[in-house]
């Protein structure tokens, strides 16, 4: 028995291994295959002059009238162009798009665009003046209900069209005077209009295709779908499998064609930064939407070519709640401003290269250097607290950062609160809410302290001010000042110095005041490919493809 | 048996049902809207999308439409995705979760069930204890460190299997290994399990007493039997390998269900949250279903009642 029990363990254990073997062989083959000519993909991608790009996530539509993010945008620049068209470094100067010129008169209210003879669409048509009409009638549609619609809202009664107070589209002030002149009348000067008109919200949608798949009001309309799709950039889509690639190719009737040197655009939805990585260092990418904000300090070392740190135009920051005790105190708010290193907080912290923030308005504007009004100064930020009551902290209200569930969020609450703990003496907690969860939250002035952020629209301080007039959606602060909301209503309707001028005062009140703790300015951290050439940083992250290419 | 499958059948309607009702409630509760984001949504063009989604409407009429239209298989839009509809995600998802699920299961079964068997003949021995550690430590594993480790190690370090995407056979190679090791172990232990009680029995004692050789006791008398916990747990594995395959979808850059499920939750995209829901509970009851009769079907000591 005990021989046979032995001779059978062995006949499994040989039938066992057996199948093991074959497994692994099996593996071996498949894996063998796999790395073909031992090339990895983005060598092989690189020579066929094929461009492979971390895209972040997956996009929620590709029709620029219904889309509200930037993963979306980068796509859609290589599949759409605008009047004007990205410039290759530069995100303030203009550069010809489907307008081949255009004038204005003294006052920058009204424009006048010369579209070109060779502006045509994926399925041959010509982009007209008209389709403009169409496109900018169709996202202000109130049934639409497109959330870029406001972006319009500087042509005349666009504001009033889009609430549903005129129903006459003719009234609105953008006319083709013919197929290849258009017309804009705005609500007052506006010089930086030209660089509003890249922000996809302004780009053309074909009016045909677009009544072909559902109308120009249904959100559901099918003609952004990969088989309908009809665009007018440098690139065409050519396929779209969800969560896995959006494949594009150089498009041949683009008016600028020769100048596009990649014959074709893949995106990759990669939600998880890591896997971003990896995908990278395996191969696979030329260009990450990110990187993992604690591999930055491990990446400066082993990959330094790769990795890019490029300017953006954000400003982070913490709201106050200044409709809750102690926040209500502007002295409380400026002390809890001057208890914070920010040099200290970047350069330990999140050690991305960001600018320590001295005023809201982020720098990086060339009419518009930042304030220097928000400085760290522990002395006096402990004199103010004690004028308000709270002399060493003692007595201070019990309250809380209120931040979305992100570890990087949470590492700077934790710097910022052991900052206003060793200099102010006071004891905040920090708690986490899911994204959605801290939106309503923080919309409802249901918080103390909130992070939050805020990334230009257009190269202009106004895109930052105005969020903080009274009755702004994106105030959330609880905070009214009415001087600020005139200054700011003001500078709408003025010259662009004057306008300047008067962004400036109003932040300086701003900074006064002090609803918001400012804490960096953004920056945008990736890895790129070294053989990737004419991919400059762009302030707003604008992807001006057809400069790129394999050198 | 056809009394008990019909009778099984319409208990499952009625779990599908109520778990439909229950997920309406959560989903209706949840705070957070699928239109709100970083930048406030002007409340005039806010109307207009929820009028759009029928979310104007009183609570149990959404429920009822919402209700009806899902019996006729039509689950309504994305809230999110503008132009997709949930039910072609999921038959865009769904044919690669079960490929990624099946291949997983395979490699689940191919080495979890030899590995018990074999641990049970050779119990208390290296080849027992050695493999039971390692399914041990296997189930203990979670998939978002062990996936990680394989790609860094077949991916990057030895440069021999493809880390991200969805593309062919080699692609499956990691992914499928994640998500099946952690099912092998289980299974290790389940067979390992079931393979020893039948050892044990009084006919295995007689049959070797007669001399019947002992591959025989093994490969014919003991191995349906011991199978029956395996066989078991082979319903909620496949439903739990499909559903549940989220991470490693997400390691992997795979465009399967697991993501949508949980990328509709961050959204809060009410019609996809209910439409996966209601895919993975009917799954699942399908499969212990099917479980059920299968381990009648091998057990006699056990009758359809």
């Amino acid at each position: 028995m005990d021989s046979g029990n032995r001779s059978n363990a062995a006949d499994i254990r040989a039938a066992f291994s057996k199948t093991l073997r074959m497994f692994w062989i099996g593996l071996l083959g498949i894996a063998m295959v796999a790395c073909g000519g031992g090339d990895r993909r983005v060598d092989v991608a690189a020579k066929e002059g094929i461009l492979l790009i971390g895209n972040g996530a997956e996009p929620m539509s590709l029709d620029p009238h219904l889309v509200t993010g930037v993963p979306e945008n980068r796509i859609i620049s290589a599949l759409m162009e605008g009047l004007i068209a990205y410039h290759p470094t530069d995100a303030g100067e203009p550069e010809p798009g489907v307008a081949e010129s255009w004038e204005h008169n003294e006052d920058f209210s009204t424009w006048r665009f010369k579209l070109r003879d060779t502006a045509r669409w994926t399925n041959g048509e010509p982009v007209t003046a008209g389709d403009f009409v169409y496109s900018w009638e169709r996202i202000l549609s109130p049934a639409l209900g497109s959330q870029y619609a406001e972006m319009l809202y500087v042509i005349e009664n666009a504001q009033a069209f889009n609430e549903g107070k005129i129903d006459d589209f003719d009234q609105v002030g953008v006319k083709a005077i013919d197929d290849r002149t258009l017309e804009v009348k705005l609500t007052g000067s506006t010089p930086h209009f030209l660089s509003m008109l890249k922000h996809y919200s302004f780009f053309p949608v074909n009016p045909r295709v677009v009544e072909q798949f559902g109308g120009m009001t249904e959100r559901q309309n099918r003609w952004s779908t990969v088989e309908n799709y009809v665009g007018n950039g440098p690139f065409t889509l050519k396929e779209w499998v969800t969560n896995q690639i959006i494949r594009t190719e150089k498009n041949p009737q683009y008016w600028d064609a020769d100048r596009v040197k990649l014959n074709q655009i893949h995106f990759f939805p990669i939600e998880n930064v890591n896997s971003e990585e990896t995908a990278f260092r395996a191969g696979r990418l030329h260009v990450t939407s990110t990187v993992s904000p604690d591999r930055i300090p491990s990446f400066r070392k082993t990959m330094p070519e790769q990795l890019r740190i490029d300017p953006y135009l954000g400003s982070y920051f913490f709201r106050l709640n200044v409709t809750r005790k102690p926040f209500d105190d502007p002295r409380v708010r400026e002390a809890l401003n001057l208890a914070v290193d920010r040099q200290l907080l970047v350069d330990r912290v999140t050690q991305g290269g960001q600018a320590p923030a001295t005023g809201f308005t982020p720098n990086g504007l060339d009419d518009y250097p930042p304030l220097d009004r928000v400085r760290f100064n522990p002395e006096r930020a402990r004199q103010l607290l004690a004028e308000a009551g709270y002399p060493g902290g003692r007595g201070f209200p019990k309250s809380e950062i209120l931040i979305n569930t992100s570890e990087a969020h949470r590492k700077v609450a934790e710097a910022i609160q052991a900052m206003w703990r060793q200099n102010l003496g006071i004891d905040v907690g920090i708690y986490n809410q899911e994204w959605k969860v801290y939106l309503d939250s923080q919309s409802n002035l249901d918080y103390d302290i909130s992070r939050a952020g805020w990334i230009g629209d257009y190269p202009h301080a106004m895109t930052f001010l105005e969020i903080f007039t009274t009755g702004n959606g994106n105030n959330d602060t609880g905070w009214s000042n009415s001087t600020y909301d005139s200054l700011i209503q003001e500078a709408q309707a003025s010259d662009p110095e004057k306008r300047l001028q008067l962004l400036r005062q109003a932040e300086t009140i701003l900074l006064e005041e002090l609803p918001v703790v400012p804490i960096y300015w953004y920056t945008r951290t990736y890895l790129l490919d070294e053989r990737v050439e004419g991919w400059h940083p762009t302030l707003l992250d604008n992807r001006p493809y057809k400069y790129v290419s394999f050198g | 048996m056809l009394k008990f499958i019909a009778l099984r059948f319409l208990q499952g309607i009625l779990v599908l049902l109520a778990i439909y009702a229950l997920t309406f409630v959560l989903v209706a509760m949840t705070p957070g809207s699928p239109f709100s984001g970083e930048r406030a949504i002007r409340p005039e063009v806010l109307a207009q999308i929820e009028a759009y989604y029928g979310y104007d409407k009183p609570f149990f009429e959404r429920f009822w439409t919402s209700l009806s239209n899902a019996v006729q298989g039509e689950f309504g839009p994305s809230a999110v995705y503008a132009n997709r509809s949930v039910t072609e995600i999921i038959s865009e998802s769904f044919p690669v979760s079960i490929q990624l699920g099946l291949v997983s299961l395979m490699v689940a079964l191919l080495i979890g069930i030899p590995t018990g068997i074999l641990a049970a003949v050779k119990r208390n021995s290296t080849l027992d204890y050695v493999p039971m550690s390692v399914a041990m430590i296997g189930i203990c594993l979670p998939t978002f460190v062990l996936g990680p480790l394989l790609a860094l190690v077949f991916g990057l370090m030895l440069g021999i299997l493809p880390v991200s995407g969805w593309y062919g056979p080699t692609y499956m190679v990691l992914p499928a290994a994640t998500l099946g090791l952690y099912y092998a172990a289980y299974f290790a232990r389940l067979t390992r399990g079931g393979m020893l009680e039948m050892l044990n029995q009084d006919f295995v004692r007689t049959a070797r007493a007669k001399g019947v050789a002992e591959s025989t006791i093994v490969w014919k008398h003991c191995l349906k039997g011991g199978l029956i916990p395996a066989i078991t747990f082979l319903g909620p594995a496949v439903a739990g390998i499909i559903a549940g395959s989220f991470v490693v979808e997400t390691i992997f850059q795979i465009p399967g269900l697991g993501q949508w499920f949980v990328r509709g939750a961050l959204n809060r995209d009410d019609f996809l949250i209910l439409g996966l829901t209601v895919l993975f509970a009917a799954l699942i009851v399908l499969m212990n279903l099917v479980a059920d009769i299968v381990h009648v079907a091998l057990n006699p000591r056990l009758k359809y009642e």
